[in-house]
């Protein structure tokens, strides 16, 4: 089974995000960089699959140069190959352009399933991985926490929740499916898999040469929500606080 | 401005996030109207009018309370798409790209045109018209394959959207699950867009009409069917995370799996249900689909009361929507303790039960 795996470099956030002077991105001046963790669990899904099914697994990633950091990761957690579709620093990509450029890589092999996280924990725009399947003409199910895949691995059932109810999908493959954080618990990587990690080679491709720009949402500016400055009312310390709990539950409507 | 607003049902009930979207969904409708930006529509003198206002548009069978709701949230007219069996998020997309075509073109207007005549990217320049549903999992799925079969542009999860000038829309939409927000321009032939589920109050219109329902058929490809859900109960019971009126949350502080059982006892003597910390799914106390946060479930509860969790940015992002926040942690500067309504600095070993025991000498039996 040939499997990709699409990851997004995005800041860790902490305690707050702040922004650049200019209010277009988060400050990474002092943070560091991750993939979302529902990207994290596509990776460990798509490693356990190539463990019971053969085959291997590719990551792609649309971003700067030092993207490079996060294929290794995920190239420590088991993936044997990795592309880098670069962008110039500071680029921000669009949905639109973010899909066809993983198009552009998706479509130049021979992928049974491309595993996407549910949606990017930055930009959150909740559509690549279905423009993606559309590009390429194939099924796609998005939001899912469980893969199981056919014991001739022609087709693959896919579930979720929502409002109580689960929903399978079963879709033949090759298909495109993004997943959710819970699908597994992802795996620590191995010494020896940081190490082999460490020297693999990693194709670039500019993203001039992938895909042409679209027109797409086009953001303005970043801000960040108004809080609404609270303080909040210290009801007690420890057992002595429970009437002035209780009393709160009541105002509230809860009782 | 055609604005349509895909509902979905909770029940018999429209679901409470569709109320937000229809909420947002009618602002856009009348700010269309204002500005006199109504597209390409044809003059209404001569031959079918171009449709104006809210519409909501539903899959299957809509109840009548339903239908009322509907109408109170302003919608001039209604949908009622058949001919799509249970959940299939490709269809559903056809179906709402063969509304926009033919809310573009008055000839076809009120009749469902065969899906593929808006393939290809080929929806009409101009048309002004847009199509709104719930940032649920369902609403950004479907606006997602709409977007992929038009070739337009979607932006999910927004909480504002206005007439820009020169045909363009003015909005913002949540990015990182809310903890930031992005202002920007929305430049296409429609608009498709969802509503954020926690940062958009619902809000029934201040003069509603009647609504005048229209029944029709799907146009879609068996491909279009090809993915499509099996339901199967998730077994769970009671009020779903989403939706609960009271949820009473559990981070690191509750110790072990077995640390929850008061809280569960909470839970259900207040009608709620237990959330939990990223930590806690992560230690394996509770599974994943109990979590609450970016990468887990946004709740919007009358009441969320926090034990023993620090309140990491990204769970901020899960529970922003609550009405109220108590916070129980024996470190009264933690975040969670700042930011919330009301705070309890102790133990919630020992408040928890306290709390229990008094509420149970309340209710006698």
């Amino acid at each position: 089974m040939e499997i990709l795996v699409c990851v997004k470099r995005v800041p860790t956030v902490g305690g707050a995000i702040a922004l650049t002077a200019d209010q277009r991105a988060v400050d990474t001046k002092s943070s560091g960089f991750t993939i979302s963790p529902h990207e994290e669990c596509a990776v460990e899904e798509a490693v356990r699959l190539v463990e019971r099914f053969g085959g291997s697994v590719t990551v792609v990633s649309l971003g700067p140069v030092e993207a490079e950091e996060q294929l290794r990761s995920c190239m420590a957690l088991g993936a044997s190959g990795a592309v880098l579709v670069e962008t110039a620093p500071g680029e921000e990509t669009g949905p639109l352009t973010t899909a066809a450029a993983l198009h552009s890589v998706a479509a130049s092999a021979a992928y049974d399933l491309v595993l996407l996280g549910n949606e990017a924990s930055d930009t959150g725009d909740y559509q690549v991985g279905i423009r993606l399947a559309h590009l390429l003409g194939r099924p796609v199910a998005t939001g899912i926490k469980a893969i199981t895949v056919a014991d001739d691995g022609s087709s693959l059932a896919a579930s979720r929740t929502y409002r109580g109810v689960t929903e399978t999908f079963t879709l033949p493959l090759p298909c495109v499916v993004t997943v959710k954080e819970g699908i597994n618990l992802p795996r620590y990587p191995s010494l020896p898999g940081r190490l082999r990690a460490k020297r693999a080679a990693i194709t670039r491709i500019p993203l001039s040469s992938a895909a042409a720009p679209v027109p797409d949402v086009r953001m303005v500016r970043l801000r960040v929500p108004d809080a609404p400055k609270k303080q909040a009312t210290v009801l007690g310390r420890g057992a002595d606080a429970v009437p002035a709990l209780v009393s709160v539950l009541a105002d509230i409507g809860v009782l | 401005m055609a604005v349509f607003c895909l509902v979905e049902l909770d029940g018999a009930e429209v679901a409470d996030a569709s109320l937000r979207a229809l909420t947002l969904a009618r602002g856009l409708a009348v700010a269309g109207a204002d500005g006199g930006s109504a597209g390409a529509g044809g003059a209404p003198a001569d031959g079918p009018a171009c449709p104006a206002g809210l519409a909501a548009v539903a899959f299957d069978a809509l109840p009548a309370t339903a239908a009322a709701s509907l109408a109170a949230y302003g919608a001039g007219d209604v949908y009622v798409v058949s001919g799509i069996l249970g959940y299939a998020p490709q269809a559903q997309a056809r179906a709402l790209a063969g509304l926009l075509a033919s809310a573009t073109d008055a000839s076809v207007a009120g009749v469902a045109v065969p899906g593929d005549s808006v393939l290809g990217g080929s929806v009409p320049a101009g048309s002004g018209h847009a199509i709104v549903a719930a940032g649920t999992d369902h609403g950004n799925e479907v606006l997602a394959h709409l977007g992929a079969i038009t070739g337009l542009p979607m932006a999910a999860n927004c909480l504002a959207a206005s007439a820009g000038d020169e045909g363009t829309v003015d909005l913002v939409r949540q990015r990182w699950a809310g903890l930031l927000l992005e202002e920007a321009v929305l430049d296409a032939p429609a608009v498709l867009l969802t509503v954020s589920t926690d940062a958009v109050a619902a809000e029934p219109a201040a003069s509603p009409g009647a609504a005048a329902v229209h029944e029709i058929a799907a146009a879609v490809t068996e491909a279009d069917l090809a993915v499509h859900a099996v339901e199967t109960s998730a077994g769970t019971g009671g009020a779903s995370l989403a939706t609960a009126r009271v949820v009473v949350g559990g981070g690191r502080g509750v110790g072990s799996a077995d640390g929850f059982a008061p809280l569960e006892e909470l839970a259900a003597l207040l009608g709620g249900v237990v959330g939990v910390s990223r930590v806690v799914t992560s230690e394996g106390w509770r599974p994943h689909s109990m979590q609450v946060g970016q990468t887990g479930t946004k709740i919007t509860p009358d009441l969320y009361l926090a034990c023993g969790i620090s309140g990491a940015i990204q769970h901020f992002a899960g529970c922003a929507g609550a009405k109220h926040i108590i916070a129980i942690n024996t470190d009264p500067s933690a975040p969670m303790m700042t930011r919330a309504d009301y705070a309890v600095v102790g133990d919630l070993h020992e408040v928890i039960p306290a709390l229990l025991k008094t509420l149970h000498d309340r209710t006698p039996g």
